[in-house]
């Protein structure tokens, strides 16, 4: 009993430290760092100040809400297309095409989300490849600048985090027993009811943790809305950057930060509760 | 055996030690330590040089995180140091004994030494200098000669400017303010603020983006997807050589003029290597070579002789006397001033 205590102690203390040191004992600080701010005379003081700011300065919580839509938004559309991908890679696919496809979805994140961006404003910006051929064909006479727009940053953040979709929804999907479909077809069910009834409802559990995953990146990402949003594309992370880099307000950026933080949660705790789930049975 | 086995290891140890050369830890821009003026420094000396690029701001937040350490020089600009030293102490007072002063423009090195100063002692040395001004395609807008112009419907969706304290102040100057002279008075400065603002929101529609780093500003200027641009110098002169309808050109308001500099950071533990360095890069052939590859204008007092002729032509072909005169020069900016201009870029950029 003794010695079994000492080993947990010795394998579970790097992972407590790891934990300890890098992600609790900055967030404290961060934390207090949140609640203190200057006052008129430029002393550091306890305050609410920086939590106020976001709720009386309007392009403060006018950003969050837009860039919490914007998520959900990402998130549904990575859902509609992740789910006929993931359903055919599980289901309808040969074995060793399975590999490769899984292989195909893998290999765009080898490299670095910026250099898939810059692949993108390559192919989209006005003097780029997509407008080069559409000239050449004849198509457009003018070349439309495609990039620098919200429909360009929310397809490049869907393109971001599609690989985080579909690995969980082809897991869960390799569960379904095969016969209950061909089972519904027997008993003349259409191809809709099959998929309300039975695949969705198996699937739950996978599209929840995807759906969590895929809001949390799009959420926290900086890189995409930044490069290929257009003029009035500021992100959440951006203000956060922000308020830590240009202004060197420290305070104001650690209560955004936990704000972020905060109210994700808030996101994510009312999508389980309106679909009737808990965190644990996703999670597991 | 055992005994001898710690011996070798600890021989070994030590001269691991000995032989592990000294390093110089740079906290600088992109461009300003070209690889071969470091090669020649690491023959001359022994010392490695490590770079890590970096801009202003982002020098200032990570010299504050680590409460000056990690560095054993910096490169901020010169309008950001005084503010930013009195309250974080993130850099150490410069022995100027150290530095040799007759390699630098006289005016200059006084120049930054009284902009630095905090409690007596000044921070920094310049090290090179340029301005924000426009870069502008004349095949395709001929007349643009004023910071108006980036605001200018005429030229809509083809204008890109960097979202950042620069445009604040140039827009500022298109409206006929004079923002340096309202550092001082807060309240003033935070209604021309407004004003900048709305002018800068109203304008969205002229702007193709916000450009982010230079290299793409550049790419899309190349591209004639953009014809009117706030830029620095050094990058107008660059499609110069590719595209002679394309020059930098200072707008009738005057140009923005900047002094990079040399400072040391508060718990550098090289402080010798710094020195070295310094003396080093301000010697007239390397000051000339950086000159001739960057394109930026240094402090170096005859790096002239160095720099190649096409680069001083395109000193001559931009400013001209009158136009050197009309430079405005960033006096050092106070921080509070930073918070409220954060805010409004932030304000900017949510606008639809």
């Amino acid at each position: 009993m003794k010695r079994s205590r000492l080993a947990f102690w010795i394998f579970f203390a790097p992972v407590f430290l790891w934990l300890f040191l890098l992600i609790v004992l900055p967030h404290l600080e961060l934390l207090t760092m949140s609640f203190m701010g200057e006052n008129d005379y430029g002393d550091t003081v306890w305050t609410l100040n920086n939590y106020m700011n976001f709720f009386n300065e309007p392009v403060y919580w006018y950003t969050f809400v837009r860039t919490a839509m914007f998520a959900i938004l990402t998130t549904f559309i990575t859902f509609l297309l992740a789910m006929p991908v993931s359903f055919y890679i599980a289901k309808l696919a040969r074995t060793k095409v399975q590999g490769a496809l899984m292989i195909m979805l893998l290999l765009p994140f080898w490299v670095s989300e910026l250099v898939r961006i810059y692949g993108w404003m390559i192919l989209l910006r006005e003097s780029g490849v997509l407008n080069y051929f559409m000239l050449q064909l004849g198509i457009i006479d003018k070349p439309i600048e495609m990039l620098y727009n919200d429909a360009s940053m929310i397809m490049g953040l869907v393109y971001t985090s599609m690989l985080f979709m579909i690995v969980p929804l082809v897991s869960v999907m390799e569960s379904l027993d095969d016969s209950l479909i061909e089972a519904a077809h027997d008993l003349g069910a259409g191809s809709f009811a099959i998929w309300r009834t039975i695949i969705l409802p198996h699937c739950k559990p996978g599209i929840t943790s995807g759906s969590i995953v895929v809001f949390m990146l799009a959420l926290g990402n900086y890189l995409t809305p930044n490069l290929m949003g257009g003029k009035n594309s500021l992100w959440f992370t951006e203000q956060i950057y922000n308020q830590f880099i240009a202004s060197f307000n420290w305070n104001q950026g650690a209560a955004f930060g936990f704000l972020l933080l905060l109210l994700s949660s808030l996101i994510i705790w009312v999508g389980l509760k309106l679909t009737g789930q808990k965190l644990g049975e996703v999670a597991s | 055996m055992k005994k001898i086995l710690v011996l070798v290891l600890m021989a070994m140890f030590a001269f691991a030690g000995a032989a592990h050369a000294e390093t110089l830890k740079l906290l600088t821009w992109k461009g300003y330590a070209p690889q071969k003026l470091i090669d020649t420094f690491e023959k001359e000396t022994g010392i490695k040089v490590e770079v890590t690029f970096s801009n202003n701001e982002e020098m200032i937040a990570k010299l504050r995180a680590t409460r000056g350490a990690g560095f054993d020089l910096a490169q901020p600009s010169q309008d950001r140091i005084s503010s930013v030293q009195e309250k974080y102490k993130i850099y150490k007072a410069l022995d100027y004994s150290k530095i040799k002063s007759d390699l630098f423009i006289p005016s200059m090195l006084a120049a930054v030494k009284k902009n630095t100063v905090v409690k007596g002692k000044s921070y920094a040395v310049p090290f090179c200098w340029g301005t924000s001004g426009l870069i502008v395609n004349s095949d395709k807008a001929p007349e643009v000669d004023s910071w108006k112009d980036l605001l200018n419907s005429k030229y809509a969706g083809r204008v890109s400017y960097r979202l950042k304290r620069p445009i604040l102040i140039a827009t500022a100057f298109a409206l006929g303010y004079d923002p340096f002279a309202l550092y001082s008075d807060i309240p003033a400065y935070k209604a021309m603020l407004d004003k900048v603002a709305d002018a800068l929101i109203k304008a969205k529609p002229v702007v193709k983006n916000y450009w982010a780093n230079g290299d793409s500003l550049l790419e899309s200027m190349r591209s004639e997807e953009v014809f009117v641009a706030m830029a620095w110098d050094a990058g107008g002169w660059k499609l110069h050589g590719d595209n002679k309808a394309i020059d930098f050109k200072a707008p009738k308001e005057g140009a923005l003029g900047w002094i990079d500099t040399f400072a040391i950071p508060a718990k550098a533990k090289n402080v010798d290597a710094a020195y070295k360095w310094i003396n080093f890069i301000m010697k007239p052939e390397n000051a000339g070579y950086f000159s001739s590859q960057e394109k930026y204008a240094t402090a170096s007092k005859d790096a002239l002789k160095f720099t190649a002729t096409s680069v001083a032509a395109n000193f001559a072909r931009s400013f001209p006397q009158e136009t050197i005169d009309n430079i405005k020069w960033y006096p050092p900016v106070p921080a509070i001033l930073e918070r409220l201009e954060g805010k409004i870029l932030d304000k900017v950029k949510a606008a639809n």
